[in-house]
Formats: C-alpha cells, sequence, structure tokens
C-alpha cells in the first residue's frame, strides 16, 4: 500500500533570510510505521513535525516541497481544509507536559474536544471513547482525571492524558516529539512503553523526533539522522546499530551512552566529522542554489 | 471552616482600611486652611455670631475631642449633619452614590468592550498594519488624561455634532417616576425606554471620556498577555486538533491570558472612580463627585468626612470582588 505520509523535497527558511533551515529533506512512512528523526539540538527535527502538523512558527516559511498526508497535499490546500484533515487524521505527543495541558480547563474536554468539535461526536460518545483511553493509558480511577485540573496531575500523569488526548480520534499518523524528554528517569520508560504498545495496536504511523538513540532503538523501524536541516543518513534500525555509513552518524552513536556497558566512557563528537558534515551540507546548498 | 477563616480575616482588613481612611480624612481637611463658619457668614458678621455658629458645630472643641464625637456617631450610623446644606450628611451621600456609580459602571463596561475588542483584533492580526494602527490608539487613549478627553468629546458631539447632551443627568422637562436613585436601571426594569434612552444620551460622554484611557490599558495588557499565550505549547496543541485560529483565540488563549488584566482592571477601576469627581463637574452631572467638590469649596467638613467614607468602602469593596473573581477563575487558587 501507498505511504500514508510523504515529505518531498522540503525546504524551509528563516523569513527574511536565505539560508534555509530545511533542507530539501524527503521521506515517507506507511501506517503501522515509525520513523526516528535524529540529531542534536537545532538540527531541524522538531521542526519537520512541526511543519507536518502546519504549526511551523510564523518566522519560518516553506519555500518548496510537499507534504502529502493521506494522499492530499498540504501545501495547496486552503488552509481551513487543511486543519481539518490534520485534526482529522494526524495528532501531536508534545514534549513538555506541564506545559501542553490548558490550566483553566478540566482534563475531559481537553481529550474529548476534537472529537466533539471537529469530528462531530456527541458528548457521550466522546467521554465514553475519554475513559476507555484513560484505562488504556493505565491511568487509576479515570473519572476523578477527567473532572481534575491538569495542576492536580503530576508529570507523568499529564503526559499520559497528553497520549490519550493523541490517540482519541483514531489518528493515523502521530508526530510524537521527544515525548519522554521532560520526564523523570523512572517515567520516561513507562511512557515509550505505552507510546510504542498504542502505535502498534492502532497500527498508526509515527514520526518520533528525539536526541536519544536509546530510545531510537527501543521504537522505531527506520530512522533519519539530521544534521543542520538535511538527512545525512537513512537507515532501518537494525542497519544502523549494525553499523552507520555516515562519519557523522557514527559519532553520535559513539557519544551515545550504552546501557549494556554504563562504565564505557564516552566520546564526543569530533570536531574535524563536524567541519565534514557541515562542509557537506555547505555543498548540497550550493548544488541546490545552482538548479534553481 | 477555611472559607470563613478568609472570609473574618478580609473583613478585619477591610474595617482597618475604612479606619485608617476616616482619621487621615478628618485631620487632613482640618489642616488645610480655610473656615466653614466664614464661607456661612455674610462678610462683616460679629465676633460674637461667629462664635455662636462655631460652638453649634462643635467645632470650639479641641481636634481630638472633635473626631471622638464624630467617630461615636458614625458607629451608630450618624455621619453628622452638612454644614453648606444643613442636612444629615448620610442620606445625602447615598442619594448621589447611585448616580455616580451608573456612571463608573457604564464607564467600565465601555472600556472593557472597547479594549477587549481591541485586544482580540489586534492579536488575530498581530503583526500586521492593523496592530500598529491598534497601538497607536492605544498611545493615544493613554496619553490624554480623562478630563481632557471630556473636553474633547464636548466639542465633537456637543457642540460640532450636538447628538448628545452635554449637562446634567436627565432632561429637565422628563417627569421622573423613580422610586430608587439608580435611573437606568430602574427605567430599564420598568421598560420606559423613553427615560433610559435620555439617561444614555446624558450618560455616554462622561461614561466614555472616563472609559477611554482605561481601555487603552486594557487593550494593551491584554493583547500582550493574549500574545504570550499564543506561544504557549497548549494553545499549540490546540491548532493541531483543528481548531481555527478564533477558536484558539477565543477559548483556549483568552481564559488565561484575561487573568491579569483582571486584577488590573480592578486597580484602574478605583482610579476611574477617582476620575469621575472632575468628569461630573464638567458635565454637571448630579454624582457623588460633584457634591465632593461642592463641599470641599464650602468647607463642608462633616460632608467631605462622609464622601471620603463611601469612597472608601467603595474601593474596599471593588477589592473584594476583584479578589473573589480571579479566585473563581483561576482553578489553580480555588483549593488555595
Amino acid at each position: 500500500m501507498s505511504a500514508f505520509l510523504t515529505v518531498g523535497n522540503l525546504s524551509a527558511v528563516l523569513r527574511g533570510n536565505r539560508q534555509r533551515v530545511l533542507r530539501s529533506v524527503s521521506f515517507s512512512i506507511d501506517t503501522g510505521e515509525v520513523l526516528g528523526l535524529v540529531g542534536e539540538s537545532g538540527a531541524g527535527k522538531s521542526m519537520i513535525g512541526k511543519a507536518i502538523l502546519g504549526i511551523l512558527p510564523s518566522a519560518i516559511e516553506i519555500i518548496e516541497g510537499e507534504i502529502v498526508l493521506d494522499g492530499q497535499d498540504l501545501q495547496t490546500m486552503l488552509p481551513a481544509d487543511r486543519r481539518r484533515l490534520i485534526g482529522a487524521t494526524a495528532a501531536l505527543i508534545p514534549q513538555d507536559p506541564l506545559t501542553a495541558l490548558n490550566p483553566s480547563r478540566r482534563i475531559e474536554p481537553q481529550i474529548t474536544n476534537r472529537l466533539v468539535d471537529i469530528l462531530g461526536w456527541s458528548k457521550a460518545d466522546a467521554r465514553v471513547r475519554a475513559l476507555e483511553l484513560l484505562n488504556e493509558v493505565h491511568i487509576d480511577n479515570p473519572e476523578r482525571v477527567m473532572a481534575s485540573y491538569p495542576h492536580e496531575l503530576s508529570g507523568g500523569m499529564r503526559q499520559r492524558v497528553l497520549i490519550a488526548s493523541a490517540f482519541a480520534a483514531n489518528p493515523k499518523l502521530v508526530v510524537a516529539d521527544e515525548p519522554t524528554t521532560a520526564l523523570d528517569v523512572t517515567v520516561q520508560k513507562q511512557i515509550l512503553r505505552l507510546i510504542r504498545d498504542l502505535q502498534q495496536r492502532h497500527a498508526t504511523a509515527m514520526v518520533f523526533v528525539t536526541h536519544d538513540l536509546g530510545v531510537v532503538s527501543k521504537v522505531c523501524q527506520r530512522l533519519s539522522v539530521l544534521y543542520g536541516g538535511k538527512f545525512v543518513e537513512n537507515a532501518s534500525v537494525p542497519d544502523f546499530f549494525a553499523g552507520p555509513t555516515h562519519a557523522y552518524s557514527r559519532a553520535l552513536l559513539a557519544a551515545t551512552p550504552k546501557y549494556t556497558d554504563p562504565d564505557a566512557s564516552l566520546v564526543p563528537v569530533d570536531e574535524a566529522v563536524i567541519e565534514a558534515v557541515a562542509a557537506e551540507v555547505a555543498a548540497a546548498d550550493e548544488e541546490w542554489r545552482h538548479a534553481r | 471552616m477555611k472559607l470563613l477563616r478568609a472570609i473574618l480575616v478580609r473583613l478585619a482588613t477591610m474595617s482597618v482600611t475604612l479606619i485608617g481612611a476616616a482619621v487621615v480624612v478628618f485631620f487632613v481637611i482640618r489642616v488645610v486652611p480655610g473656615n466653614p463658619i466664614a464661607m456661612m457668614l455674610p462678610p462683616g458678621a460679629s465676633e460674637d455670631d461667629i462664635a455662636r455658629l462655631t460652638a453649634h458645630y462643635g467645632l470650639d472643641k479641641t481636634l481630638f475631642e472633635q473626631f471622638g464625637i464624630w467617630l461615636s456617631g458614625v458607629f451608630r450610623g450618624d455621619f453628622g449633619t452638612s454644614i453648606s446644606l444643613r442636612q444629615p450628611v448620610m442620606p445625602l451621600v447615598l442619594g448621589r452614590l447611585p448616580a455616580t456609580l451608573e456612571l463608573a459602571i457604564f464607564a467600565l463596561v465601555i472600556a472593557v468592550v472597547i479594549g477587549g475588542v481591541l485586544a482580540l483584533t489586534g492579536v488575530r492580526h498581530r503583526e500586521t498594519r492593523t496592530e500598529t494602527a491598534i497601538d497607536v490608539a492605544n498611545g493615544i487613549g493613554l496619553s490624554i488624561p480623562d478630563f481632557l478627553w471630556a473636553l474633547i468629546l464636548i466639542v465633537l458631539f456637543g457642540v460640532l455634532m450636538p447628538v448628545f447632551h452635554i449637562s446634567g443627568r436627565i432632561s429637565p422637562s422628563l417627569d421622573l417616576p423613580f422610586v430608587t436613585q439608580f435611573y437606568v436601571f430602574e427605567s430599564f426594569a420598568r421598560l420606559r425606554f423613553d427615560l433610559w434612552w435620555d439617561l444614555l444620551k446624558h450618560m455616554f460622554m462622561p461614561a466614555l471620556a472616563l472609559a477611554i484611557p482605561l481601555a487603552a490599558i486594557i487593550s494593551q495588557l491584554l493583547k500582550q498577555s493574549l500574545k504570550e499565550t499564543m506561544h504557549l505549547d497548549y494553545v499549540t496543541l490546540s491548532r493541531t486538533k483543528g481548531y481555527s485560529e478564533n477558536h484558539v483565540i477565543l477559548s483556549e488563549a483568552l481564559p488565561n491570558a484575561m487573568l491579569p488584566t483582571l486584577t488590573l482592571i480592578g486597580v484602574q477601576f478605583t482610579f476611574l472612580i477617582g476620575g469621575t469627581v472632575i468628569i461630573e463637574r464638567l458635565f454637571s452631572y448630579e454624582g457623588l463627585g460633584n457634591m465632593a467638590i461642592d463641599a470641599v469649596i464650602n468647607r463642608d467638613l462633616p460632608l467631605i468626612q462622609g464622601i471620603v467614607i463611601v469612597f472608601a468602602l467603595l474601593f474596599t469593596i471593588i477589592n473584594l470582588v476583584v479578589d473573589m473573581t480571579y479566585a473563581l477563575l483561576n482553578p489553580r487558587l480555588r483549593h488555595a
């Protein structure tokens, strides 16, 4: 079957600046597949997720390329149609559960509002669905949680609520934007397992943005390594961990702590490798400018 | 239990505030030069007459004795007798208070509506010329004080385009069936829209003059906090759910962004009530502020004291209402 999401040759710039922040990014994801986007901070991995969901900051402008979601090109759609398509088929699991819930509203409407307002469910049906989801994310006493305000819940609980909310409308695509980064290490593992379980049970396509290669090895089937908004390596997870082909990927892998060997010393990414990959990005830019 | 305790503490602080206001006003107006007796008697009155009248109003006693007499009266609900009007102070003050309250509330409503609409429009069209225009308008609204707005409005809508009344509270030719002093509310309740409309035409310009600076402040602050809120994660998340920009602003950002504005409105509303003193004078509006100026001109000490106490009580009540509303709207404070 064809890919549920295809991103083709996507380039974006900071408004009023010719320097690209996304550099001809292309990938596609099938239903039930998880793609990891890996890179250091500022590499543009979150930006790709935001571009897919139509929530790029106003300072960033897509200048080229296409994002095809469920067979429809988002770039050519009317904004209102695009919003509705994204709301109905895709969802976001945000990075920081402490800031991603509206502090002045109870939990229930924050899970059910998309179902009721966008998809036209009845309030009663949406409530049943929300209770079901809270059970699925292993929240005890879901009735009480639904009537709570965000400040009454712990960070882990809030992230569970957000995951439940993301899967509420049976999305075909979920963008997980560093969903465990802001959590306690003890909670991280549970949340990660939860996301993977839900993803497998619902056969959701998923873009998993992270800087943690350890997380990628647990959740993803394929991964793409970014540097400066450009893909430097695309590989399947087994191949990648067996031996990355790109020097930068190798350096990144060597810089990741290994749970199997916690005493091994970490290797910082070599400056020569950074220079080489930066030069590669600059060369690609030159070629791109030439082609235009 | 906790609530009861909070209420008691609150009442105690309110009483302290009021007693403080009473002390300050009592002594300050007696330090200021000017003699009420001199204002009452014709020039050339004999020393004897002056002494007799001074004794009649108790002004020959020491300051502390006078204060004691006045305060003990206040606790019995007796605020003394107005020297210039020769009537008990409290009925006079309470008779004028509704006119001022109606004016202030009307001004507040205008300010919230104008300020709110400008803030929401500014956020909806942020980083465009519309926002710049709103910023300029806010700047003008803020930099011109209310009494100057009053004069500008009088020239515009009273003289050049005479659509509103510039003087008084209601047209003198009308028969007034009212039993309360809340004319606007009562005329509305009695479905006497002819009177209601006449009242509004009188109230509109003074209310607008009071409202413009407050509207500018509300617009500026609310727009700023809305803009900050629009960058927060929960707002972004609701965009991904398929909501329109308008919905995101109104139902996700606004309930949180309006909290700081609400506190400010409370403080600014008390300033606005202070502003009614001059504005009522400019429009010959028969409210408490206008009476306050007469009282000061006539050195009518008991009347000044009565008016100040009522204003002080009003301010403490406004603060209480603001705090309660804030707690009601902010779930994080509800259990505290």
